[in-house]
């Protein structure tokens, strides 16, 4: 029996799995608007725009999750500072502790992004804030936006292996995989926000489903050798999580959009591939957090899903 | 001068199932008995704590090895408490330095730092932390810290009435451990063995035991691991895969440009 068993659970529960599933499409929204950017055409700009709300949002979402689940919410910053001597608190090793430094800097960079974006749709008002968008400070911001956008989507990975519990320390793959699930419900829910206001041209929006449509294949691929290199912590998907997985996750989040996108038949015009993406990307969450925490040991039992 | 790293050293063979380690470390450290008003009696065997958590830092464990007609068998008891890694997996990743090495070599939660993220109790090799619920904190044995700053040995220990549970200087506990091997394997215990007692394991256990069955047998894993075995290789592949979407997109979005300029 793998050594992870043997452990108990954090008690890590709904708002955990939805900071990670907010956190990633944070992160990879603004990944994707830095990269449009950097790279894109006049064209993009409504996209890059909402990529900068979409993180900032979902960086104030994240934190105030994170915060909630503390069981000392109001000691929320010893994270940042070494309560007993006012120093700066970072372990480098701890990806919880560069993690509460990663989503605190990515909010900073987040709402730097999205005050130079609310300028630049608004002629007028407060003009000198659109240059947050323009020039050398929007490549600034983007360079740091992408970085801290990555990071933000694949740190939440790397600190379940970085534990001891079943599934999460079982496998070094946690990580991306909840990277390239944070890139493609980023592009699925910039698809989505994008419909819905309106302006997105079709030019983005061709490049932006393509790329959700990569991220997805890669994500698929992941999933399936993280799946096949488990070993026998794989015990734990044999029942219900693991049904959950094959088709909540693989089939209606990944297969299912990936096929719809090709040809759609007409009595699923109206599933819209981005809304199943995003439903997908948080069961992904959901499954990973709630299985191996139903581990446990009983007296000297372990007690499996 | 720093004090020698104090332990325990808790030799099941001799413990009785007393409970009395578990008692005096509830009375000491005014532990409750319930879990947030909550009384939990699991009517498992005679344990009823089933497991170490936030007010259990001393748990008794029942082992019932008996044949199906019960005509031949035995009971192993054990007292399971923090390890006191001298590499320990919560000091490791604790994010708030609420998790301390103190002069005496333990490892001890500062309740007042401890903002309860619970990334300890996952990444404990042992599933030994829990949250109190009366501080709202992850805590855990402390091998009586208060106890040994004014020169008392712990409260379960003290208790033991069979030293199943011995403490002292770690270097002492595990020449008694030793002699305690030799002796048994002289009396043709063959299944006697030290757990944590060497370096091998997370660089020794500050609390080790003496087990007479396989570990996974006692609920203990085999070879317990450090959490950051992952973060390397873990995060070289989320790097990759990073760099691997950023390239796609620089990539698709530069054709996209060529193409569009054919156009």
């Amino acid at each position: 029996m793998p050594e992870t068993f043997f452990t108990a659970p954090p008690h890590w529960g709904w708002y955990i799995a939805t900071y990670f599933f907010v956190g990633g499409i944070a992160g990879g929204a603004f990944v994707i608007s830095s990269l449009l950017a950097l790279f894109g055409r006049a064209e993009d700009r409504p996209v890059v725009r909402l990529g900068h709300y979409v993180a900032l949002a979902g960086a104030l979402l994240s934190g105030a999750l994170l915060t909630a689940d503390l069981t000392r919410p109001e000691r929320f910053w010893h994270m940042l500072v070494q309560s007993k001597t006012g120093l700066p608190m970072l372990k480098p090793w701890s990806p919880m502790s560069v993690g509460a430094w990663g989503v605190l800097g990515f909010g900073v960079v987040a709402a730097l992004a999205a005050a130079g974006s609310i300028a630049e749709s608004r002629p007028g008002l407060w003009q000198r804030l659109a240059r947050l968008n323009r020039g050398p400070m929007q490549a600034a911001t983007a360079l740091a936006g992408s970085l801290l956008g990555f990071f933000l989507a694949g740190y939440t990975g790397v600190l379940l292996s970085v534990t001891n519990r079943p599934l999460w320390a079982d496998s070094d793959l946690v990580g991306l995989v909840f990277l390239l699930s944070a890139a493609s419900s980023g592009a699925a829910a910039l698809l989505l926000l994008g419909d819905w206001s309106g302006g997105v041209s079709e030019l983005t929006r061709h490049w932006l489903a393509r790329f959700d449509r990569t991220a997805l294949m890669l994500e698929l691929a992941v999933l399936v050798i993280f799946l096949a290199t488990l070993g026998p912590a794989l015990a734990i998907l044999r029942g219900a999580w693991g049904a959950v997985l094959l088709g909540g996750v693989i089939g209606a989040g990944i297969v299912a959009p990936l096929v719809l996108e090709r040809r759609t038949p007409a009595l699923l015009a109206s599933v819209s591939p981005a809304a199943l993406v995003l439903a997908g990307s948080f069961l992904l969450r959901v499954v990973i957090v709630f299985a191996a925490q139903q581990v446990h040991v009983a007296g000297t039992e372990v007690v499996l899903p | 001068m720093s004090p020698e790293p104090m332990g325990f050293f808790t030799d099941t063979t001799v413990c009785i199932g007393c409970k009395a380690c578990e008692v005096a470390c509830k009375e000491w450290n005014q532990l409750p008995a319930t879990n947030g008003g909550r009384t939990l009696m699991s009517g498992l065997s005679y344990d009823n704590t089933v497991r170490l958590d936030g007010i259990n830092w001393r748990h008794v464990k029942f082992i019932e090895q008996f044949s199906e007609d019960r005509s031949s068998g035995r009971w192993l008891m054990m007292s399971d408490v923090c390890k006191h890694c001298v590499q320990a997996g919560c000091l490791e990743v604790c994010p708030t330095g609420a998790i301390i090495r103190t002069e005496f070599d333990t490892v001890v939660i500062q309740s007042d730092v401890c903002n309860g993220c619970r990334l300890c109790l996952a990444a404990c090799p042992f599933g030994v932390i829990d949250i109190n619920p009366a501080s709202n904190t992850a805590q855990k044995c402390t091998l009586c810290y208060d106890r040994l700053q004014a020169g008392l040995e712990p409260a379960c220990a003290q208790a033991c009435p069979t030293d199943s549970i011995q403490f002292g200087p770690v270097s002492r506990l595990k020449q008694q451990a030793q002699a305690r091997l030799d002796q048994l394997r002289a009396l043709g215990e063959t299944r006697a063995r030290l757990y944590g007692a060497d370096e091998s394991m997370l660089g020794g256990l500050n609390a080790f035991y003496l087990l007479v069955d396989e570990p996974e047998v006692y609920g203990l894993p085999r070879d317990p691991k450090l959490p950051s075995r992952r973060l390397l290789a873990g995060s070289v592949f989320s790097l990759a895969g990073a760099v691997i979407m950023g390239l796609i997109a620089w990539i698709t979005l530069r054709r996209r440009r060529v193409e569009e300029e054919h156009a």
